[in-house]
């Protein structure tokens, strides 16, 4: 937010990157890629990739942070060192340490925690590139990965940012967008309810473009779920065949 | 406290709210009374103590000098940091910056970033080596719940409070111990509304009581003209999508009381 880009980001109703204000990135989603993990997912939108393993439930550590009802739900999300124009210096940073919060909050309400109760999950995200919209992919990943391990979910966790560029509000910004841009709201939700479970935003918007900007959201957020779904489905049948061999 | 306790809490302030009611008999929409007073402490460019019912927040604004970044040569710079010391509530411990903490100074940074409250064009000494550095940080002294709005409140008039240094184009030092009569660049005022929900319903600036308990809560900042500059839902709770219009909208009317304490 903030800076001035140096050519117009949006002509004849047209983005840089020829899509239209409500046309998403292109975007792929694999199940199953780490073999030592419980549940774990590779997607990919436009150029942000993301990777995400889940391990769980398993014991407690330390063990002051078990739970007597449900399970102890902990998201690391990160960046890795390369994923950035400069070099990221590895470690937590005070953005990772919100946005992990903020995922493990719109991840939650989806999650059956109450069925492990003394356990942990354990959910790992890692940004291996970053072009905009990190935490959203982050989430749409992590669901993968939950779904993926097994646990018991109400519902998919899917997420998009809408924005407002040259006054207008436009779905799922890429970087310059999200560089020049004068607003960036990111939500998740469950698609099955229309329930929200994240919102975060930034910049200056009027209340009827926040109305906008979240039909926008709620629409994509149906289209991406559907694509996680088949993504489970697809390393289903992955398992079968192997399993039948 | 034990999760019977816990439910048991919840159960009581959900009936409560179920008839429109809170434990401390406001309604739904009622903020607790606030006091600010500015410019306390003599070493602080600007300072405030803020409080909203029990909850009670001290802000202080240091402002030095040092390089700009890469990407704005020539522009000030603002940092807002929060320390959830465990002198404000027994839930805190002492350690490095919790993720509460990281994101209750991250949201009260948004709103005033994002808003363009302070004009950093304007806190320039040499362009590419020099500018004014703005730091802001916000204190809890006791944490009866709503940190995020009584928080942003305290930058705010902690930094309309504050000061600039003397510089000393000579020496090219800040002279700390001489105070100008030159206020901040400031040309906005945000104000942040959060709301709370517990078994569906909606209600605003919460009590540490109501925020061990509720499922979620949105904070939503608004400038002077109604608009929105920052929001943040917390808590694993969730919203829906006209449950957040009714609170902007909400917002936008609660903002215009908030804003008279700056």
């Amino acid at each position: 937010m903030g800076g001035k880009s140096d050519k117009p980001l949006i002509v004849k109703g047209k983005r840089l990157d020829g899509r239209t204000a409500e046309e998403l990135r292109p975007f792929k989603i694999k199940a199953g890629i780490i073999k030592q993990a419980d549940g774990s997912c590779e997607l990919e939108f436009g150029e942000t990739k993301v990777i995400a393993g889940v391990y769980g439930p398993k014991k407690v550590l330390p063990k002051h942070l078990e739970e007597n009802t449900r399970a102890f739900l902990k998201v690391t999300y990160s960046m890795i060192p390369f994923s950035t124009s400069e070099r990221n210096r590895p470690g937590p940073s005070r953005r990772s340490k919100e946005i992990s919060k903020v995922i493990k909050d719109a991840l939650a309400p989806a999650i059956n925690l109450e069925k492990y109760p003394q356990t942990c999950i354990d959910i790992h995200i890692e940004i291996t590139n970053a072009n905009a919209g990190t935490r959203t992919s982050a989430i749409n990943a992590a669901t993968v990965a939950l779904i993926d391990a097994g646990i018991e979910m109400r519902d998919v966790v899917a997420s998009i940012a809408a924005g407002k560029v040259e006054d207008q509000v436009i779905l799922d910004l890429f970087q310059d967008e999200d560089n020049f841009g004068q607003a960036d709201l990111p939500i998740a939700m469950m698609p099955r309810t229309g329930e929200i479970t994240l919102v975060q935003m930034d910049g200056d918007m009027t209340a009827a473009e926040i109305k906008k900007a979240i039909d926008m959201c709620e629409k994509a957020c149906l289209k991406i779920a559907k694509v996680q779904r088949k993504a489970i489905i697809d390393e289903y049948k992955n398992n079968e065949v192997k399993n039948n061999e | 406290m034990n999760n019977k306790e816990n439910s048991n809490l919840k159960d009581y302030l959900s009936k409560l709210l179920k008839k429109k009611i809170r434990e401390d008999g406001r309604k739904p929409f009622d903020y607790r009374k606030i006091s600010v007073e500015t410019g306390i402490l003599s070493q602080a460019n600007g300072s405030a103590r803020v409080k909203l019912g029990d909850t009670e927040v001290l802000a202080g604004v240091k402002i030095g000098a040092g390089t700009p970044y890469p990407d704005g040569p020539a522009d000030g710079t603002l940092m807002v940091n929060s320390e959830l010391s465990p002198i404000a509530s027994d839930r805190f411990e002492s350690g490095p910056p919790s993720p509460a903490s990281i994101e209750l100074s991250r949201v009260i940074d948004r709103a005033i970033r994002e808003s363009g409250t302070i004009d950093v064009s304007k806190l320039c000494i040499k362009s590419g080596e020099k500018v004014w550095m703005v730091f802001v940080d916000v204190y809890p002294i006791n944490d009866d719940g709503n940190l995020f709005d009584i928080g942003l409140i305290a930058a705010m008039a902690a930094l309309k409070n504050a000061r600039m240094p003397k510089y000393d184009e000579k020496t090219e030092q800040v002279n700390h111990r001489e105070l100008t009569k030159d206020k901040l660049p400031i040309n906005e005022e945000p104000v942040m509304c959060t709301f709370g929900k517990l078994d569906g319903e909606i209600f605003v600036d919460s009590t540490e009581r109501e925020e061990l308990v509720m499922d979620s809560r949105l904070s939503i900042g608004i400038t002077k003209k109604g608009n929105i500059c920052a929001m943040q839902k917390g808590g694993e709770g969730t919203i829906t999508s006209s449950e957040m219009m009714d609170m902007i909208k909400k917002a936008q009317e609660l903002s215009k009381d908030l804003r008279k304490n700056l």
